[in-house]
């Protein structure tokens, strides 16, 4: 009973902090589901993001209903049951927004041009950046790069190979993981 | 049709086809529900993106909720946000199940070992994007990279750095405001 009540509580402060889209998003997940519960190890994380990657629909919905699910049945309870978790963890990540229109709506046009809004807006977004960085520094770790020399060097070399294709190229991130995957299997 | 069916429908398929969010999602929406059945205005809905931007969650969520919201009030939200959770809960839930059991084959195992360090990256490159739409300048480079720090050797919570760099934006800008009116009172 305490992990329902926790996954509800985890993904609705989630979905009502989740400012700056999916991305910083995945930080606040990574940081309650891995970093303070251990619902996932680092590696599923990074699975799921993939996985997230390369499915319709937003990233936000996607954990949420996969760690709903996995931290249940990780608890021992049946795959039904895991079922429920992942419809509590998904309606708790959106019931946020639900509550914040029918605050908003009522004073909408004033609401985004308040000073005191933009001023928000204006320490916010550095802080998005950070935990963009954030993310991205916690997932290097031995579970994603290995920790044999061999797995290490091929890792970093897709790593940097992937990071300019995306930043500089801007390449399909579909295509990345694919091309990614094949790589992974023929190295290993 | 019925109305509520039908924005279902619509949202539900426009989520099912759209790999890589809620950015992703707008020019569908928009073609369908502004051009082809002028169900909401051009400026209503420019202004209800601006606005699924600036609250907090899940952004082709709150895209939803605010268009279905307009139109039809609390159902109207209600519908069309199911539309677009539906089709990603389905199929992550499919994953969860699945994937759990292939995940510890050596070809499944292989695959990911090179995916990892693809995602990782994936999640680094938009970092120096936003820090370019953020503004990040050697004045308040700062936050990002001690919000960073912070949680990556600290493992202080992604929400805290949301809340404080909020409210310090909030902070900063009352204290501008009154050196302005410094500045007032002193010309006069």
């Amino acid at each position: 009973m305490i992990l329902f009540l926790q996954l509800f509580y985890t993904f609705f402060k989630i979905g009502l902090f989740g400012f700056g889209g999916g991305y910083a998003m995945l930080s606040m997940i990574q940081g309650e589901v891995v970093t303070r519960y251990g619902w996932l190890s680092t590696s599923e994380f990074t699975d799921i993001v993939a996985l997230s990657q390369m499915t319709p629909g937003p990233i936000g919905i996607n954990s949420a209903t996969y760690v709903g699910y996995t931290a249940v049945v990780n608890a021992g309870y049946s795959h039904a049951v895991g079922v429920i978790g992942s419809v509590i963890t998904t309606l708790s990540v959106v019931l946020p927004s639900f509550i914040l229109m029918i605050v908003i709506s009522r004073f909408f046009l004033k609401f985004q041009k308040h000073p005191a809004v933009e001023a928000v807006f204006r320490g916010l977004r550095p802080g998005v950046v950070g935990l963009l960085a954030a993310a991205a520094l916690v997932l290097m770790n031995g579970e994603n790069f290995g920790t044999d020399t061999y797995q290490i060097v091929i890792s970093s070399l897709l790593f940097i190979g992937v990071f300019i294709a995306s930043y500089r190229y801007k390449v399909n991130p579909i295509m990345l993981i694919v091309i990614c995957g094949v790589l992974g299997y023929a190295f290993y | 049709m019925n109305f509520y069916i039908k924005s279902f429908l619509i949202f539900s398929r426009i989520g099912l086809f759209t790999i890589g969010g809620g950015y992703a999602m707008v020019p569908l929406i928009e073609a369908d529900l502004v051009d082809k059945r002028k169900w909401i205005s051009k400026e209503d809905f420019l202004d209800l993106m601006a606005l699924a931007q600036t609250v907090p969650g899940i952004f082709a969520v709150n895209i939803a909720i605010f268009i279905g919201y307009k139109i039809r009030g609390f159902w109207g939200a209600f519908w069309m946000a199911l539309g677009t959770v539906l089709p990603s809960f389905v199929i992550m839930l499919l994953i969860a199940l699945f994937f759990r059991q292939l995940q510890h084959l050596d070809t499944v195992e292989r695959i990911f070992k090179g995916i990892r360090p693809a995602v990782v990256a994936l999640i680094a490159a938009p970092t120096f994007k936003m820090a370019k739409s953020a503004r990040i300048s050697r004045y308040n480079i700062w936050i990002p990279v001690v919000s960073a720090l912070f949680i990556w050797l600290l493992g202080f919570s992604p929400i805290y750095v949301i809340i404080l760099s909020g409210l310090g934006g909030y902070l900063y800008g009352v204290y501008e405001k009154k050196q302005k009116a410094k500045k007032g009172e002193e010309k006069q």
